[in-house]
């Protein structure tokens, strides 16, 4: 009811839907079955769509920032460069940034509001998030199950993700250290997905998947249908080029407290500096760290992405730490991905395989290892 | 779409220095909304997030039964940037609660039993919550037995509130203190595990204990009750964590996939026993 709530309100607030009949439009809203459309883009009227895009959408797209690729708001009709594996950094901040302002408030006791938390307004417009990789799409379905939860919901992550439309980039040419088809994602995979695009030389074929990506597709006037020939065959020679495999299939026959105390923690931690990149470059990781500031009489509220890698993470009034050591730490982040998580939800791992925190470990710490000694562990 | 992270603004309506060396206040907040106060419906047990502009948030059990109506109660040790600044402000200044967080103690399992509560030092605040709840509930328990400790005499906390139950003879109070030279001291002199071991009821199925108080204690006053023959399951703790969200979602103040913020921060001791992470 909550989601139906907040995709009326979503309806409601987006400004390229008639609104009539309500539910039955919130209703339709899920229809995904019948919504298989293909369209054909020539790679001539590409920028041109683009640009009609922006008028009823925030654009994102991968832009090039020094020799590596982010996820950016795109402006002045620049185009995504799709020439890329995938950006450097995952796409999580297109909904969760780094640093983001929760509240504001002023301290000036001569104002009736002094002391007063005021909610910061927040561009919540449609966001067409175009060449995003399926894994960093399927990372929010993970995520969301923190984020949105049955008793709270996490208003500024829910309602950013639910302005997101995504135009999921399908990866033809995977890393080496990618494993997505080990975690139940894959380089053409539609979970999440609003349209998935593929490169198909002088076009791209558009698969429009849920009603928000064919009103995208609409939008940008690409409506040249075709009938996705050669989708399959492609997908099939992608995932074929995903050679490293991570079985995760016994994770959940062992205790938590098995795992817990298995034995290789501090070898795995050995040469971890504790440094955060993983977490930090990883789609899936959303812990976050809550801080006020204030200047004068005026103030805010902030959160900013924080790091289970760092001692002060768990660092208690009182100077107590239950978690002081770092292999603690390195522990926690394997447990909560591969163990806490999968038997909190029942969804798999917290993990997309998307190989980032392999590629940029300074110390060569490699997941896919770690998650073989959970799964293969057997208790003397 | 509601926001949990917004607090409800709140006046501070009276300080009390509780201790001696001056690091515990209590603060008695008064909702600036009366519809505020109507939302804030807890159990004793619960916490909340005191929250300063300016300065942060921190997480505090509130010490406030919810059969006292008007305010709600904060019991607070000078630690941090937060909490300092806590004391130093003044009757009539602003500031905000989030909450009620948590989950609270199992009141409906209490119900028609035998409890005992064992507390120390400055952990006693969600204690006093459930001592006066149990108190305008009589008639809901059986024997309520209180072991309460602290360094010394003048760092009980909430000293005429003792004085009066003690004095009630409602609950059986043993109050302690690891020493004093204090000639007309008149309670127990000793650590709280050893006053357990003494006065404690005796264990059966209907018999909980509820144990709030620093990791040294609680270290000890698990042999104690296991010599008592206490079951884990009757035996209920209340955890500390450094929180932030408070609402199960910033990934700080897990045991395993249990978020004491949100899953806790009271649970039995057989749960502990069977949750994998550092406690």
């Amino acid at each position: 009811m909550i989601l139906l709530n907040l995709m009326i309100h979503r309806i409601l607030s987006s400004n390229f839907h008639v609104i009539s009949g309500l539910k039955s439009k919130a209703e339709k809203y899920f229809d995904k079955a019948n919504i298989m459309k293909v369209i054909r883009i020539d790679k001539n009227i590409w920028g041109e769509g683009l640009a009609k895009l922006a008028g009823d959408y925030k654009v994102y797209g991968p832009a090039k920032n020094g020799e590596n690729h982010e996820l950016v708001e795109l402006k002045n009709g620049e185009i995504p460069d799709l020439e890329l594996k995938n950006v450097h950094l995952s796409a999580k901040s297109v909904v969760f940034p780094q640093s983001e302002v929760m509240f504001e408030y002023t301290l000036d006791e001569s104002k009736e509001d002094h002391h007063i938390m005021r909610e910061v307004e927040k561009d919540i417009s449609p966001r067409a998030v175009i060449g995003i990789r399926p894994c960093d799409v399927a990372a929010f379905q993970i995520v969301k199950r923190n984020f949105e939860n049955p008793e709270f919901s996490d208003k500024l992550w829910v309602e950013g993700f639910n302005a997101c439309v995504f135009v999921g980039y399908a990866c033809d040419s995977p890393d080496s250290s990618c494993f997505c088809t080990s975690t139940g994602s894959g380089p053409y995979s539609e979970d999440g997905l609003d349209v998935l695009l593929v490169d198909n030389g002088d076009d791209y074929l558009a698969k429009a998947i849920t009603q928000k990506g064919e009103d995208l597709l609409a939008c940008a006037g690409w409506n040249e249908e075709t009938d996705g020939a050669g989708i399959d065959a492609k997908k099939a020679e992608a995932e074929g080029k995903i050679t490293s495999v991570v079985d995760t299939s016994k994770l959940k026959d062992k205790t938590a407290i098995e795992l817990f105390e298995a034995p290789f923690w501090e070898d795995v931690a050995f040469a971890c500096l504790n440094c955060g990149t993983c977490t930090y470059s990883c789609p899936t990781c959303w812990c976050f760290d809550i801080q006020d500031e204030a200047k004068d009489t005026s103030g805010i509220r902030m959160r900013n992405w924080d790091s289970c890698m760092y001692p002060l993470f768990t660092l208690e009034g009182s100077g107590h730490n239950p978690r002081p050591e770092k292999y603690q730490r390195v522990r926690q982040r394997f447990m909560h991905k591969l163990k806490y998580y999968v038997d909190k939800y029942d969804a798999g791992v917290q993990c997309v395989g998307c190989g980032r925190c392999i590629r940029l470990c300074p110390v060569n710490i490699d997941i896919r290892n770690v998650c073989d000694k959970m799964n293969s562990y057997q208790t003397a | 779409m509601q926001n949990p992270y917004l607090p409800y603004p709140v006046r501070i309506d009276e300080i009390v220095t509780e201790t001696a060396d001056r690091a515990l206040k209590t603060f008695k907040l008064v909702f600036l909304n009366p519809e505020h106060e109507e939302k804030f419906q807890h159990k004793a047990g619960q916490f909340a997030e005191l929250s300063i502009p300016g300065k942060g948030e921190i997480p505090i059990g509130i010490a406030s039964s919810p059969t006292e109506k008007g305010f709600i109660k904060f019991t607070v040790n000078k630690t941090g940037l937060v909490s300092g600044y806590l004391h130093s402000m003044k009757v009539g200044d602003r500031m905000g609660v989030r909450g009620p967080l948590g989950n609270s103690y199992p009141w409906e399992t209490l119900e028609g039993k035998n409890v005992v509560i064992i507390g120390g030092g400055f952990a006693f605040s969600t204690l006093r919550a459930s001592i006066v709840y149990m108190l305008a509930n009589r008639e809901k328990f059986k024997e309520i037995s209180v072991v309460y400790g602290s360094r010394a005499p003048d760092l009980l906390l909430y000293k005429d509130e003792l004085a009066a139950w003690e004095a009630g003879g409602d609950i059986n109070m043993h109050i302690t203190v690891d020493g004093t030279d204090d000639p007309d001291w008149k309670y127990n002199v000793g650590f709280v595990p050893t006053i357990v071991e003494e006065k404690a009821p005796p264990a059966d199925e209907d018999t909980y204990a509820i144990v709030c108080g620093p990791p040294v204690m609680i270290r000890f006053t698990q042999p104690a009750l296991d010599k008592l023959g206490y079951l884990h399951n009757n035996i209920i703790n209340s955890l500390e964590k450094r929180m932030k969200c408070g609402i199960g979602i910033c990934g700080r103040c897990n045991i395993g996939d249990q978020y004491v913020c949100k899953d806790g921060p009271v649970f039995t001791l057989n749960q502990l026993n069977n949750m994998a992470g550092e406690k």
